[in-house]
């Protein structure tokens, strides 16, 4: 009750507008929504995992302009998470940074980038943490995620998958997810089983949703649909965001729940990476950094 | 195309054979005893030309967008061969001990009666029913060296979850229900009269099996072995949770395949896909062929 944004945005809609709004979902992977938008599913908004699958709207079908990350504030992503570590309950393997996973002995369960749009968020938390690190540099952080995933017992093909993997079957000492989605996993498992700990780098992962333009001027939905994604920013949905565990953009939200969200040194995929796109080609793509780590021989 | 015309010749092969009794004279028995050759291929071709061809015509036009080069460079890659040795063999490993025991649960079904059976024989289908992810979440939960059996055979050294033999239960779980139920409508229809026959002129219990009622449940076998084959090959959802999905140890193809359409690599995908495609219809062919094959020997035995 009273947590679900959609039901908000639906009673903000009749009383400002009078009308009644049936929001219908459909969820699902990253990736996989984002190719049933271009295949033709007649979403009139996307909210995703990472840019990439909403560039890829543009690309692939001009669903929706080149520009979309300019259409809203924030980068249209109208909260934010971080990548965090969730270990077992009194932390037996000591792990407090991102160091740490690259021990022998230490098993790390995250999802295979590769088929995971948010697992990559993980990947390039990994990959920036080694960069900014005194003396860091393209070479030692590749051979920082190398050794990292070399510790990796299970690649799931998506952060469900992994989740059961460390709380369902107890494979691994750590798993690297979500803020929001450890959160979660602690108040589903119980925190007398399960601890967060949040390494002292992490990436500013931003979810970033968009207006369809092409299916919004068939259906006659943009004013609707754009009010949809917009009231995302208002102070009652970022409040609702927040008991979701997702950090609010909003600083008069935020600022209420620092005990919520403890500060963490966060980067973003602009800076360190350059872009989605720049960091799709160097690290996930074919014949990228993540696929040299498993070339057969490249060790 | 050519099981519709089978299907039209069958009857007439048993027509020539026992003429008496089908009908008072050759003449009418050669006539087709219902109408509707016609139609019925015209529709037998409309619906799999709408229902398969076209969508693999579909997949067959996306991958010819992709240069030779390009199309070996995916389908060939070091990864992509070590995810096609590890579909086949693990589908053709769970196939071949579903023929097995699926023979076995079919005899036992069909020939005794014992309390529960009923209960018994509507498990078998559960496989069919349950959401593959399901399946493999379960399995895993099971197999992974925390679970209830894995834990035991950890203990053991034997590793089932996130290695290729886990690939195989998952895929020996799914395609349990392909083998029985192929199997035991032949084994109904068995007469028994021919092995009590078989037993009156001295044969041992082997013997019989071997050489009265193997021979006659075997083309079921292996259809039930020739589909369990093909759906293995395809499966994507139970397997990706027990495989673990290391490249080149326990990447399944589908899996790949995925891994292509993340990138929005629709032509790297189909040229995998192509790749599973043309083998499994081949393997298919194949197994058809040796039953044809296996069923004349067999009829040439007999009028010997």
């Amino acid at each position: 009750m009273g947590v679900d944004p959609n039901a908000a945005f639906a009673r903000h809609w009749k009383k400002t507008h009078g009308q009644k709004v049936t929001i219908r979902q459909s969820h699902g992977g990253s990736g996989k929504q984002a190719r049933a938008v271009i295949d033709g599913l007649e979403a009139d908004v996307v909210t995703l995992a990472l840019a990439y699958d909403i560039d890829a709207l543009a690309e692939h079908g001009q669903l929706v302009p080149r520009d979309w990350q300019s259409k809203l504030p924030d980068r249209s992503s109208p909260y934010t998470s971080t990548i965090v570590f969730l270990v077992r309950k009194g932390n037996p393997k000591a792990i407090r940074d991102w160091g740490d996973l690259m021990k022998t002995g230490v098993l790390v369960v995250t999802p295979n980038p590769k088929t995971s749009g948010g697992a990559r968020w993980n990947y390039l938390a990994a990959w920036a943490w080694a960069l900014r690190k005194p003396g860091g540099s393209e070479a030692s952080a590749e051979q920082f995620v190398r050794k990292l995933y070399a510790n990796v017992p299970v690649l799931d093909s998506g952060a469900r998958g992994s989740s059961t993997t460390f709380a369902q079957n107890g494979i691994g000492d750590v798993l690297l997810a979500w803020e929001n989605e450890a959160r979660l996993l602690v108040e589903q498992v119980g925190r007398d089983r399960l601890e967060i700990v949040i390494p002292s780098l992490s990436i500013l992962a931003e979810p970033p949703v968009a207006v369809v333009t092409r299916n919004v001027e068939r259906h006659g939905t943009g004013e609707v649909a754009r009010a949809y994604l917009e009231y995302l920013y208002s102070e009652e949905a970022q409040r609702l965001v927040a008991k979701h565990f997702y950090r609010p953009r909003l600083e008069s939200v935020a600022r209420g729940l620092g005990r919520r969200f403890p500060p963490v040194q966060l980067v973003t995929v602009d800076e360190v990476f350059g872009g989605w796109q720049r960091a799709q080609r160097a690290h996930f793509a074919d014949g990228g950094t993540f696929d040299r780590i498993y070339r057969p021989g490249g060790e | 195309m050519s099981q519709a015309v089978s299907i039209e010749e069958a009857p007439l092969a048993d027509a020539e054979r026992m003429p008496a009794a089908v009908g008072p004279g050759r003449a009418r028995a050669r006539r087709r005893l219902l109408p509707g050759f016609r139609m019925t291929l015209g529709i037998t071709l409309l619906y799999l030309g709408f229902m398969v061809l076209l969508p693999l015509s579909a997949l067959a036009l996306k991958a010819s967008t992709m240069s030779g080069n390009v199309f070996w460079g995916t389908a060939a890659s070091a990864r992509a061969l070590a995810s096609y040795r590890l579909s086949f063999g693990a589908s053709f490993a769970a196939a071949a001990v579903n023929a097995v025991f699926g023979l076995i649960v079919a005899w036992v079904l069909v020939r005794y009666r014992f309390p529960g059976k009923r209960l018994f024989d509507a498990l078998i289908d559960l496989p069919f029913a349950l959401p593959t992810a399901v399946a493999g979440i379960a399995l895993t939960f099971l197999y992974s060296p925390r679970g209830w059996i894995g834990a035991i055979l950890a203990k053991a050294g034997i590793e089932i979850a996130f290695t290729p033999v886990g690939v195989m239960v998952a895929l020996t779980f799914i395609g349990l229900p392909f083998v029985v139920r192929t199997v035991q409508p032949v084994l109904e229809d068995l007469d028994r009269e021919v092995e009590e026959a078989a037993a009156c002129l001295g044969a041992t219990g082997l013997q019989t099996f071997r050489r009265v009622i193997f021979p006659t449940v075997l083309p079921a076998v292996a259809t039930g072995f020739a589909l369990a084959f093909a759906r293995a090959l395809g499966e994507y959802g139970s397997v990706v949770f027990i495989s673990g999905n290391m490249p080149m140890r326990t990447e399944i193809a589908p899996l790949l395949i995925v891994t292509r359409l993340e990138q929005y690599d629709y032509a790297g995908a189909t040229a995998i896909a192509v790749v599973l495609l043309v083998s499994s219809f081949a393997l298919l062919l194949l197994i058809n062929g040796l039953q044809a094959w296996g069923a004349r020997a067999e009829r040439a035995e007999a009028r010997s």
